[in-house]
């Protein structure tokens, strides 16, 4: 795929978010999808393609009425919405499709209508995680950060300040879940869920869902909407399994797919004016800073701790508020997807002023997947 | 009312030996005849080379905690505060267990302590390897 040559020209997440206890997961898939068919002008019928995760692409397309040239299913956790966006740019470049909508809708909070079965006693998570009372990601997604701590020189307040200034940029966003600005010693003195991490540095459990149209740039200009370019993707996955991951200090899965998008964009460190990393927890951001190459080794929390990704530093980060504070369903990738899309447009509750690039990076599972996604409001 | 139990693992014919192993009180790992790297979990392959031409050996037991969460939330099966940690064993693989024999503190669990396996036993079928602090 050329650089610049798919563009999104639909975006919306759902009407409401956080409890739609009215709402089925599929419903929240369609919510979504009709508001964003609605911001570009498009109807289903103009779809040729779906991906989603959380319902299969057979479900969606036979209840928004789509007939599809081609489908991706692929659901590998929070970052699929950004391997889908890959996926599509390469299907719309193969000339396999030339619409392609993408959906996220899920009852993370209602739990009304999921249908995910519980992990097999057989499967080697099953076996080799589950009876040592592995109980939901907080007790999955944390473990390696003891060990970062001890390698690193992390410390659990500058643990906390990811999550203090993610408040400052909830407190700038209207549909944020949490605005209320809090402190370090707020961050510490919340519940203990799983030492070493309080409730505080946890995401929020919300109903919602996001959805994008994808379509080729030439294509682009017909629309009402500010297209926004996707200059590089990337993608990858490492294990299933919390306990053999490689390096407890690195996400291999975000050592492959962030510089693969950088390579594909063509370019530098320097010109990224605005980025998401998918925080579920608060070291998250942590190791993607480093991951991709934001900063060296055992750098990113100093970096945090020294406002660079505040409101006004040098790289805005997670300007919706991220999972921590703004919403987070289950797989938070499509909204942070959403929100460099916004940025991008120029139509963020947060915008970064003259922002032209955005660097959007996710999580799948517990360090289990990534994507990478480059967008640009400039077409190359 | 009796506690829930933990959740049982249910062996598969590529994992029977490791949990056989267990149940006689022998923590049984993997070893690569083509390239000599150990592995975990088990699989009839080598993850380095993909040689099937693998051996199960007896481990030594002992290894050293290298990472843990300490859950504050109930659980099925356990009462309390409880830590689920991932050692690394000397034979160099990593392994997700519980610590025995000592508290569940932060103060207690210090990275890179020396522990060795113990096995608590489930049912007829399953023991757990579990790990606890070496003495002295
Ligand atoms: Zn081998």
């Amino acid at each position: 795929m050329k650089p610049g040559s798919i563009a999104i020209v639909g975006a919306a997440e759902t009407t409401r978010l956080g409890s739609i206890p009215d709402m089925s997961n599929i419903q929240l898939h369609a919510d979504s999808a009709l508001n964003a068919l609605r911001d570009c002008g498009l109807t289903p019928k103009d779809i040729d393609g779906v991906a989603c995760a959380g319902e299969s692409p057979v479900n969606m397309a036979h209840y928004l009425g789509i007939t599809p040239t081609w489908v991706d299913g692929t659901a590998v956790g929070g970052c699929s919405f950004m391997i889908h966006v890959r996926h599509a740019a390469a299907a719309i470049s193969a000339g396999l499709c030339k619409t392609v909508l993408i959906t996220h809708g899920e009852a993370g909070k209602s739990r009304i209508g999921i249908n995910r079965p519980p992990q097999p006693p057989s499967t080697l998570i099953g076996q080799f995680e589950l009876p040592y009372g592995t109980f939901g990601p907080p007790t999955m997604f944390t473990i390696p950060v003891l060990r970062y701590m001890k390698e690193r020189g992390l410390t659990h307040e500058q643990l906390a300040m990811v999550a203090v200034i993610q408040r400052e940029w909830a407190a700038r966003n209207p549909r944020a879940a949490f605005r209320d600005p809090i402190t370090v010693d707020d961050v510490l003195n919340s519940r203990m869920i799983a030492y070493p991490f309080r409730l505080l540095q946890c995401c929020l459990v919300t109903d919602g869902g996001g959805a994008l149209i994808l379509t080729s740039a030439d294509r682009a200009q017909d629309f009402p909407t500010r297209p926004v370019y996707i200059l590089g993707t990337g993608e990858s996955v490492e294990t299933p399994m919390i306990s053999q991951m490689e390096d407890f200090t690195s996400s291999r899965a975000f050592r492959v797919a962030g510089p693969a998008a950088f390579k594909a964009a063509g370019i530098a460190h320097k010109d990224v004016d605005h980025l998401m990393i998918y925080d579920a927890f608060a070291h998250l951001p942590i190791y993607g800073l480093e991951d991709l190459g934001f900063v060296g080794r055992g750098e990113a929390a100093q970096f945090i701790w020294e406002r660079n990704t505040s409101p006004g530093g040098k790289l805005p980060m997670n300007t919706n508020g991220g999972g921590l504070s703004y919403t987070h369903t289950g797989m938070y990738g499509m909204f942070a997807l959403q929100e460099s899309v916004r940025q991008m447009r120029g139509t963020a509750p947060a915008q970064v002023a003259g922002a032209k690039i955005s660097v959007c990076h996710g999580v799948g599972g517990m360090f289990a997947a990534s994507g990478t996604i480059i967008f640009s409001n400039q077409r190359p | 009312m009796a506690d829930p139990k933990r959740p049982r693992p249910m062996p598969t014919p590529e994992t029977k030996h490791f949990w056989d192993g267990t149940r006689a009180g022998e923590l049984r790992l993997q070893r690569c005849d083509a390239c000599a790297k150990v592995y975990f979990p088990p699989r009839p392959f080598c993850p380095a080379c993909a040689s099937q031409s693998v051996s199960v050996f007896k481990a030594s037991g002992r290894g050293r905690l290298f990472s843990y969460v300490i859950n504050h939330r109930p659980a099925p099966g356990f009462t309390g505060e409880y830590a689920i940690a991932v050692v690394e064993l000397d034979e160099g693989p990593r392994m997700m267990s519980n610590i025995t024999g000592c508290p569940q503190t932060p103060e207690a669990l210090v990275l890179d302590m020396p522990l060795e396996v113990t096995f608590e036993t489930m049912d007829d079928e399953i023991s757990l390897p579990l790990f606890r602090p070496v003495q002295g």
